[in-house]
């Protein structure tokens, strides 16, 4: 296994988030946690990987990990593991440090002997996420030491390095990292892997109790923790000034990712400038700050999001008094909006330094191109459940979600997804529906989700009698993430044996009483089941058992199992459109003559088209 | 010097491989080399595209009509890439469509190939090829992604030589595999240089 060889100076392509994991690995970290998030996944996968690999080989890991029931319980484990003395890593998608963001902020205030990362892979451009909030300021929020790296390389060195001034400074640090990192490859030089610690030592001592006497006592401490990591940020080596062309009254200020499209863009339109790179972005290092704004008379702010350098940048230009010129995003030259790219750099830098170089408009298709958007799978259990409850009560229903493949029952034809904030926010919300409004309220979200944080508002509904139908979509997988395992799989993410926690078992001993387990593949007796939920006066879940479809066609396939497609008769299809404009699975499809086909290639045989064809016409293709 | 190859298709067709393994050849020929993957929402069926800039590059993104080659696994995934082409930008791809659930439900329309064809080549220098044809000839249409590499390889652009692009495909299958995709990419290449 390529990743974990101990070949210093090797040099191999990894994924931005394979780096990250390489680097806490060269660090020998002992204790690695997290909930599956996109961007931020790969991290955690790896960890997977190497334990199932090695634990495979009959060798010991040399970590303990685990996908943990959501982020604020990964930090803690972490956390309480580098307060032994172990070198941990949490790893989470932006909005996960929301969730544990509790945790973080008085863990802050007590530290930890082990370097402990924490990874928050953000996500600019909401390529899969609900926003684009900017993490970096929960680093200035709680008083977290930060690292951004804009390659996988620094991604790999600044892991590596991270431990180390998490343990100089007695406190976690946080790697910000975003999209366009995590999920790109580049070349990775390796280093030397040390050996991680087995055993942590707990030494009891009444500054782990964050009673308001000590609470107070701490707070100082982590001001002078601050203080000290400044120092630290000083003489960082990813903190850097790069010169492009002539000796210049032009600076240029940025981090992350920006540099990329910052370099590349100088260098093509041969730009006399000096870029401060900052890798170390909080806290910023005032004097090398203070030293590059008096060599510069113009300074250009290039981040992604929130003007948080920026605003540092003035505060200092302030403390000085000299007079500089900024352009940024409080100057309008700069958006606080989506990801950046070499052609937002390059229209921004062209009018900055006047150049008059024609943009050539990009090349454009005239023909209108049929959108493409992700869909739930053909054979998607989802699918069925959703067509079920539709057919319960078709009209008059408010259908809140969450956030997981479901999520795509937005799509026509179901539009079944009406209401979603965030993680777990299905059932709060139908509650809130149910107080608010007459309508009918059936509630969507996964299994992973369920145990994430779907369970405290089940019991409000159960308390308070909320009159709502609350789905949980069992499909015994976190699917949309890359299909890690949860608190209801038999194995663990190092793929040891695991305690299969019952979705069932959790939902009645919160109370609820009117439970319906169905299988989503049976339509009718699904419907049925949605139709009593709906008529009870109260609380009722329904529990859709069916795998993931992907998984379990793969575990077929393995098996060396037959997968067997569905077809159309065409004699016998009256083109009511049902299986197109019902239920809509994405493997049947028009002919140009109008008439109805599945795609053999695309169908995974659930052979729910068959069951609710009003005519009989989709049969199963014996082979 | 620097390549900029765009790789686009629909989930499932093997682009993001494609585009790791062009990005492993890279390396290998000592090259600098960035890979950008954009992972959709959904574990198939979402339009995807991906690029490979080898050489004096920084960073993953590909810059407007910069492109060195567009490689596509399906007609309208080309196309819907197009801002990253100029008139030079060869592009590579297959003729097979793959048609969009919005076309199925009846929101969109898929439009003819004709059109599709005439667009790319007024955006660029077009090759056409039916890679499900040559990848099922070979023995599994797995192979679609490399029959695609190979025609990508024999077009020029590329910094390295097509063998270390081949030798690193056959690195990466599985074993059982090696024979069909040394054949799916040397179809590929013969496809396009005759």
């Amino acid at each position: 296994m390529e990743i974990i060889e101990n070949k210093p100076g090797k040099n191999i392509l990894l994924l931005g988030n394979e780096a990250i994991t390489r680097g806490a690995i060269e660090a020998g970290v002992s204790v690695a946690t997290t909930y599956p998030g996109t961007p931020s996944s790969e991290i955690a996968d790896s960890f997977s990987k190497i334990a199932k690999y090695k634990t495979k080989k009959n060798k010991e890991p040399g970590f303990y990990f685990e996908y943990s029931t959501n982020e604020k319980v990964a930090l803690e484990i972490a956390a309480a593991a580098a307060i032994t003395g172990l070198r941990s890593l949490t790893c989470m998608k932006h909005v996960g440090l929301n969730v544990a963001s509790d945790t973080f902020m008085t863990y802050l205030y007590i530290g930890c002997r082990g370097g402990h990362v924490i990874v928050s892979a953000d996500d600019p451009s909401c390529h899969s996420s609900q926003n684009e909030q900017d993490n970096r300021y929960y680093a200035i929020f709680g008083g977290a030491p930060m690292f951004e790296p804009a390659t996988p390389q620094e991604a790999k060195e600044m892991t590596r390095m991270a431990f180390e001034i998490s343990e100089e400074l007695n406190s976690p640090v946080l790697l910000r990292t975003t999209t366009r990192l995590n999920h790109a490859r580049g070349p990775i030089t390796f280093n030397k892997i040390e050996k991680s610690k087995e055993k942590g030592n707990f030494e009891r001592n009444p500054m782990w109790v964050t009673t308001p006497e000590i609470a107070r006592a701490r707070h100082p401490v982590l001001i002078k923790m601050l203080e000290k990591a400044e120092k630290i940020s000083e003489s960082y080596p990813y903190n850097e000034i790069i010169n492009i062309g002539k000796q210049s009254e032009w600076g240029i200020i940025t981090s992350g990712v920006s540099y990329n499209y910052v370099r590349e863009i100088s260098e093509e339109l041969n730009l006399n400038v000096k870029i401060l790179k900052l890798g170390m972005t909080h806290p910023i290092p005032k004097n090398i700050c203070k030293k590059f704004i008096r060599s510069c008379k113009k300074i250009i702010i290039v981040e992604e999001l929130e003007p948080i350098l920026e605003n540092q940048i003035k505060q200092i230009i302030y403390d000085i008094g000299v007079s500089v010129r900024i352009f940024g995003k409080t100057t309008g030259h700069f958006s606080r909006l989506y990801e950046y790219n070499p052609d937002i750099v390059e229209e921004v830098f062209l009018k900055i330094f006047k150049i008059n170089k024609e943009i050539k408009k990009p090349n454009k298709s005239k023909l209108e191109l049929p959108k493409r958007p992700p869909a739930l799978c053909p054979g998607c259990p989802h699918r069925a459940t959703y067509y079920a409850a539709k057919k319960a009560q078709p009209k008059g229903v408010i259908y809140p979600t969450d956030i997981g493949c479901y999520t795509l029952g937005k799509e026509k034809p179901l539009e079944m997804a009406d209401l979603l904030l965030c993680m777990g926010s299905n059932a709060g919300t139908a509650c809130g529906l149910a107080v608010a409004t007459d309508e009918k309220i059936i509630s969507f979200m996964g299994d992973s989700t369920f145990f994430h944080s779907g369970i405290p508002p089940i019991i409000d509904a159960v308390h308070h009698n909320h009159n709502v139908v609350i789905t949980i979509l069992d499909n015994r997988t976190t699917a949309m993430t890359g299909h890690q395992p949860h608190p209801g799989t038999d194995f663990d993410g190092m793929g040891r044996p695991a305690k299969k926690i019952l979705v069932e078992n959790v939902v009645k001993g919160c109370g609820v009483e009117n439970i319906e387990i169905i299988n989503p593949n049976n339509i009718e007796k699904s419907t049925e089941a949605y139709k009593r939920a709906l008529k009870y006066s109260g609380t009722s879940v329904v529990i859709s058992k069916s795998p993931c479809i992907i998984l379990e066609n793969r575990n077929k396939r393995k098996r060396n199992e037959i997968i067997h497609v569905y077809q159309i008769d065409q004699e016998k299809c009256k083109k009511c459109k049902t299986c197109i404009g019902k239920f809509g699975c994405p493997a049947i499809y028009f002919e140009e003559d109008k008439s109805i086909h599945i795609d053999m290639n695309q169908c995974n045989g659930c052979g729910n088209c068959a069951t609710i064809c009003p005519f009989n016409a989709i049969f199963k293709k014996e082979n | 010097m620097k390549n900029n190859i765009v790789l686009t298709g629909v989930g499932g067709q093997g682009v993001i491989t494609a585009a790791n393994i062009l990005g492993k050849a890279a390396l290998k020929a000592e090259l600098n080399v960035y890979v950008s993957e954009v992972h959709g929402m959904a574990q198939r069926g979402g339009s995807v595209n991906c690029a490979v800039r080898i050489g004096d590059v920084y960073g993953p993104l590909v810059a407007n009509g910069t492109a060195d080659a567009i490689v596509s696994t399906e007609p309208i995934e080309a196309l819907r890439y197009i801002n990253f082409s100029n008139n030079k930008t060869k592009i590579i791809t297959d003729i097979n469509p793959v048609i969009p659930f919005t076309v199925s439900v009846g929101n969109d329309k898929y439009p003819s190939l004709d059109k599709v064809f005439s667009e790319l080549r007024k955006n660029g220098d077009l090759y056409k090829i039916d890679a499900n044809k040559i990848a099922i000839d070979v023995g599994n249409i797995i192979t679609k992604n490399t029959v695609l590499l190979g025609a990508l390889a024999a077009s020029d652009v590329l910094l390295f030589k097509s063998d270390l692009l081949l030798s690193t495909i056959l690195e990466n299958v599985p074993s059982r595999f090696k024979e069909i995709n040394r054949k799916a990419f040397q179809k590929g290449y013969k496809a396009i240089k005759k």
